[in-house]
């Protein structure tokens, strides 16, 4: 319910917010409505001031500071629906997003006011849409191999995720917006490492993001792709399809078949 | 076939005799013409369909495109796809259609045949033994230690060359040929050597302890691995370029100074907090870099091995026995991040000879 | 197929069909008969009898495949390039154009996108390779599990067992040829556990790869293994394996009229060649649509090897998955002395293991009939729970191996249950110890209890569902008689001999020479045979039988219509008789 409210707030505020009012009034108003939502939905485990709460759990923070970690990290967390989480864990799984766009900015203007950060990337950073046909092309060749390279020790050749220690795992890459792939790199979020633009140059993540893009536009060449997983699920396939049928068939053609009661007439 | 024969074994006290085979039933398919030859039109059926597929084998062959406009179909390689589906198909039908005229319209009375056993009859194993005793008799094998010690000795010798044969397969390990600290040849030696730049796979840009964060990781190389003679060709490629990444591969992970848990002698192999190890592991040498930031865990995807970076690399988890070699890490001059030198231990899985 | 069925047809019951006049296939086979003589063995042979039932076809499926990985490999070596050689790719896919890669990555890759029907043919020989080794797998259970192993087949056990390994190498020289990431890491692994070995590991690592891994002769003799000789090994384990098995005729279920000395089927022709042409037909078609419909290993997406690239998920085939499973849960044990250094971590799982488990299973049939002492040929198979300690100790190894599979895929198994790599690993560890260990036992104590179960049926009957009341007003459920064929074929089986020492010492009073191996002998026997149910004797039978007449006339009374033969299902109604028959 009040959630809600927030939300028709929100709404009206945006609105009803003159279009002629000045730069910076409305920077400020947005820092504080994003303060405003972040003291309801966020401030139980980040503390009110976003500089966290010192609770360790599994050898985790569960309520990190989030000075300095950007408006970035915000737009990820919250728009991937990983933040709020349900419960303190240290896996944040991805689920539909709580806040709509524009509280989204508000949080991320609140937090990038706690300290400098990253900001959210805009979309020609991410995009090769305005790249020649031939830059493109290279683009998506050199993103592959740095996406080979850096990341899929964890998200696998396929962007299908993988199994971390202890009951982590680094989530699948399929269906994510450019943009949010784009601010993970940047941030880190959870225990993925951070891949800053003094790590990879914001052109190779650029790059990275073109080829997974490429990756989910091209056709399955070879018929379903079983899950993109690996041998282990080839194995699965081959015993279950495979020996599974092929075993049927053989019941089948062993089986007896029906008998009559009738006894032959011999001509 | 009598039940006297001592490789059969005899039935004894068998509580219930032996019914003898159950008689004979027909079926629908030998005593009623329809169904007869419904049986027949059934298994045509099949054969005609399996032509059918066949030919649209050969249609989908030269209908659909493959190469660089590959046709889809369906959000699938239609090549592919439809080439698979009716092969198959036209085979399927074939075998099906094989396997229902046997079951409907082939005899099917049950025969019966006799077994005889394995082994050979007595005479048989008589004649053949002694023929056996006779030959190696007129050889004189038995009689001739001598000879047949000698042949015996011949024949083992052949196993020599055989072997010796084999030799030139590879360089011995620790031969000249190999063994090379200059340029990293040998187990023992990689790229690295002292002032050698760490730059960025892939990329080959040499990098600045602030171009990283906190909780940065960088998969990097030697910068020789990228290094261009005066024509602009890489001076490595191919074999010695991918022996060279097998050892000289590293990871650099900046992390809090404050976490780091210096090993003794490697109090200065940092820079800023930002550690470098060898990314290949010591379990069978797998590039590993699945870290996790929080705990600077590295874990190996192949059998789970796991390190703490922050701590000498030392094994937390899983098979591997060795610590992650650790790349002593400096600045030159022009502020870039470099190697203090090689190795100090061989890099990746354990050998007889490594001590 | 140009033979008159219906003529076979009707003489197949008694006599052979007789040709009247020559036919033209007549003719073709003399003709060939004037030239190569074959009429004499032929003879016999084209009507060989072969007995049916499903699991006789398991052993097929693996032959069919090999067809398939023949006609499918030929296929593929007309563009593989097994070279190592570094070239630009400037193939069709786009991902990868201009990225530098071996020849054999760019024949894999161009097989796949610039060859017509190239990726269908790559996916259907390895999932024909896939289906190859599995088939061998549950072949060999079968003949486990059925004792089809005993004399005189033991050396077709053998040759079974070899194939086995064969195949295995055979798929893993295989998946390594197209140098993509995922193959050029397993032969990483390859080398890391070959240089375990200890005094030669290191030699060994660089004879292989022709100097340091990865080097650039790995695939062209990996290659050459792989089409030249490993196949030809294969083919002709497998002639041997088939001849065998027409020269001692194939085992058969015993039932009625059917026993040691005799074999009840279908004769070679026409019968079982159109069953056996048929699967071929069969497997291959599923193998083909399991190629057309499902990728297997796009090593498009994994990119060319590269040693310092790494993928999630990266695991071995199948079938080298219990390997990499028990290096995967081994503690990380290593010794250094004397300046040396031995890998226990490695060396045992890989090394030490599968070959210690290859040798125990291909003892198996020796060590079992060492135990028992039996000397017999056995054409009849047994059920798997008329030998509960065998059947126990197959039961244990595949526990065994699936355990170590299990953990092969602990990566996979813990994103898709949500559990911990770590929880799994250390639950595996003790697993694979104690898992076999219960498994023996549940498996042996659930044949004793179906032996007992198949017991009770032949003594008292079986159960009809139907319930009896009393004139007391008791109730009680009416059994009946099983059908006397049914009778026969339970207890068509031997009676398990234990065997016993009979004193330590021979007559003279000196420890017998080899008493010690008789008492362990005599142990085992026990352990193997003793808690054995064994078919009743025909005094129990008969005084078991006369106790349910002397039941069933007291409790019959006198209406007929409550015999329950006439809902049991057993029988049809009509004619029937109703009284039991004894």
């Amino acid at each position: 319910m009040l959630l809600l409210g927030l939300v028709m707030t929100g709404g009206l505020y945006a609105a009803f917010s003159p279009a002629t009012a000045q730069q910076a009034q409305t920077d400020a108003q947005l820092v504080e409505q994003g303060r405003e939502l972040f003291l309801v939905g966020c401030s139980s485990c980040h503390g009110l001031n976003g500089e966290g709460v010192a609770t360790e759990r599994e050898g985790y923070n569960i309520g990190p500071s989030l000075v300095g970690v950007g408006a970035a990290a915000v737009d990820f967390q919250v728009a991937t629906g990983r933040m709020p989480m349900a419960s303190p864990s240290h896996q944040a799984p991805r689920k539909d997003p709580v806040y709509n766009d524009e509280e989204i900015a508000a949080m991320a203007a609140f937090v990038a006011s706690l300290g400098p950060g990253p900001a959210i990337p805009s979309e020609e950073d991410y995009s090769v849409d305005g790249l020649s046909e031939e830059e493109r092309q290279e683009a998506i060749v050199r993103g592959g191999q740095i996406f080979l390279t850096n990341c899929t020790a964890c998200h696998n050749f396929n962007g299908s995720g993988g199994a971390m220690p202890r009951g982590g795992y680094a989530p699948s890459l399929k269906g994510v917006d450019e943009k949010h792939i784009y601010e993970a790199m940047l941030t880190g979020p959870q225990a993925m490492d951070v891949f800053s633009n003094g790590n990879i140059p914001p052109e190779a993540k650029r790059d990275v993001i073109a080829y997974l893009k490429s990756l989910e536009e091209e056709p399955e060449y070879g018929g379903f792709g079983l899950g993109g997983l690996g041998p282990v699920s080839e194995g699965l396939f081959a015993w279950l399809i495979g020996i599974g049928s092929l075993v049927g068939f053989a019941v089948w053609i062993a089986a007896h078949s029906t008998r009559s009661k009738k006894d032959k007439v011999e001509a | 076939m009598t039940h006297n024969d001592p490789n059969l074994p005899a039935v004894e006290g068998d509580p219930i005799a032996d019914p003898g085979l159950p008689a004979h039933e027909w079926r629908p398919t030998d005593v009623d013409e329809r169904a007869e030859r419904r049986a027949e039109r059934q298994v045509a059926t099949f054969f005609g369909l399996s032509v059918v597929f066949a030919i649209l084998f050969v249609v989908a062959y030269f209908t659909f495109e493959v190469g660089e406009d590959a046709d889809t179909l369906g959000g699938f390689g239609a090549s592919t796809v439809a080439l698979g589906g009716t092969l198959g198909l036209a085979l399927l039908l074939i075998g099906i259609g094989i396997i229902q005229w046997a079951r409907k319209l082939m005899a099917d009375h049950e025969m019966v045949e006799y077994r005889h056993p394995a082994a050979s009859s007595e005479e048989d194993r008589e004649a053949t033994l002694a023929a056996l005793d006779a030959g190696l008799q007129e050889s004189g094998i038995g009689r001739r230690p001598l000879v047949r010690n000698s042949l015996l000795g011949a024949v083992g010798a052949l196993g020599l060359p055989a072997v010796v044969l084999l030799r030139d397969l590879g360089p011995l390990p620790w031969s000249d040929d190999v063994v090379d600290p200059e340029n990293g040849g040998g187990l023992e030696h990689t790229l690295w050597k002292q002032g050698e730049r760490v730059v960025r796979d892939v990329l080959g840009t040499p990098i600045r302890p602030s171009d990283l964060e906190i909780g940065d990781l960088v998969n990097a190389q030697p910068a020789a691995i990228f290094e261009l003679d005066e024509n602009g060709h890489h001076v490595l490629e191919g074999a010695p370029l991918q022996v060279a990444k097998s050892k000289a591969s590293v990871i650099l992970l900046r992390m809090e100074p404050d976490d780091i848990t210096h090993g003794r002698g490697r109090e200065n192999w940092t820079v800023d907090g930002i550690v470098g190890y060898s990314k290949i592991c010591t379990h069978v040498g797998c590039p590993i870099s699945l870290n996790e930031r929080t705990t600077h865990h590295l874990l190996c995807p192949c059998h789970q091995s796991t390190f703490d970076l922050a701590d000498s690399a030392r094994v937390v988890f899983g098979p591997a026995a060795r610590a992650l070699p650790q790349l002593p890490l400096a600045v030159d001059d022009e502020g870039f991040l470099i190697a203090q030198s090689d190795f100090t231990e061989p890099v990746g899985p354990s050998y007889w000879e490594r001590g | 197929m140009s033979i008159d069925t219906s003529k076979v047809a009707k003489s197949n019951a008694t006599t052979a069909a007789t040709a009247k006049k020559p036919s033209r296939a007549g003719g073709v086979a003399t003709w060939a008969d004037e030239r190569l003589g074959l009429a004499g063995a032929m003879k016999k042979n084209l009507r060989k009898v072969f007995p049916d039932h499903w699991s006789f076809m398991l052993g097929e499926i693996a032959l069919w495949s090999f067809v398939v990985l023949l006609l499918t490999g030929v296929f593929l070596t007309l563009w593989f390039n097994p070279s190592m050689s570094e070239v630009q790719y400037q193939g069709s896919y786009d991902q990868l154009r201009g990225v530098y890669m071996s020849e054999a990555m760019v024949s894999a890759l161009d097989i796949s996108f610039d060859v017509r029907g190239g990726l269908l043919m790559r996916q259907m020989h390895h999932w024909a390779a896939m289906i190859f080794i599995a088939a061998m797998m549950i072949h060999l259970m079968r003949v486990y599990f059925t004792g089809a192993f005993r004399k005189p087949r033991e050396l077709n056990w053998v040759i079974g067992m070899l194939l086995l390994i064969l195949g295995t190498l055979e798929g893993f020289t295989g998946y390594s040829l197209p140098d993509d990431l995922l193959s050029g890491t397993g032969v990483r692994a390859a080398d890391g556990f070959m240089k375990s070995a200890p005094v030669v590991g290191t030699y060994l690592s660089f004879f292989l790869f022709g100097g340091e891994f990865p080097g650039d002769s790995i695939i062209p003799r990996l290659y050459i293994v792989h089409v030249l000789l490993i196949p030809g090994l294969l083919l002709a384990l497998i002639a041997a394996h088939m001849l065998l098995l027409v020269y001692h005729k194939h085992t058969q279920w015993p039932g009625p009229g059917r026993t040691e000395e005799n074999v009840v089927g279908y004769p070679m022709l026409p019968v079982y060649a159109a069953k056996a042409g048929g699967f071929f037909f069969i497997v291959f078609g599923v193998t083909a649509l399991m190629g057309g419909f499902m990728t297997i290993n796009p090593v498009w997406k994994y990119g060319p090897y590269d040693p310092s690239k790494v993928t999630a998920g990266s695991q071995p085939d199948w079938y080298m998955g219990w390997p990499d499973g028990a290096l995967r849960i081994m503690p990380g044990w290593e010794s250094e002395f004397l300046g040396v250094t031995l890998s226990w971590n490695v060396f045992l799982p890989i090394l030490v293991l599968p070959i210690l488990l290859f040798v125990i299973v291909l003892l198996l049939p020796f060590i079992e009939a060492w135990i028992t002492g039996d000397k017999r040929e056995h054409h009849l198979l047994q059920r798997p729970r008329n030998a509960p300690t065998r059947t126990a100790v197959m039961v244990a190894l595949m526990t065994f191996y699936g355990l170590m599979w299990a953990a092969g895929g602990n990566d996979l198994i813990a994103i898709k249950l949500d559990l911990s790599i770590n929880q799994i690993t250390y639950f595996m560890r003790a697993a694979v110890f104690f898992g076999p260990l219960l498994a023996f036992w549940i498996t042996r104590r659930w044949c004793i209890s179906l032996q007992r179960h198949d017991q009770e049926k032949l003594l008292h009957g079986y159960e009809t569902g139907i319930i009896m009341r009393s004139p007391e007003g008791g109730y009680s459920e009416r059994h009946l008689p099983l059908a006397p064929a049914r009778q026969y074929t339970l207890t068509a089986r031997d009676r398990d001999e234990v065997y016993t020492l009979e004193s330590d010492v021979d007559h003279n009073g000196v420890p017998a020479p080899g008493t010690r191996a008789n008492r362990i002998r005599a142990r085992l026997s026990a352990w193997l045979n003793a808690h054995n149910v064994q078919k009743p004797t025909r005094e129990e039978l008969e005084a078991a039988h006369h106790h349910a007449e002397h039941e069933a006339e007291l409790q019959a009374g006198l209406d007929h219509s409550a015999d329950g033969h006439q809902f049991d299902g057993h029988h049809a109604v009509e004619g029937e008789e109703l009284r039991p028959r004894h």
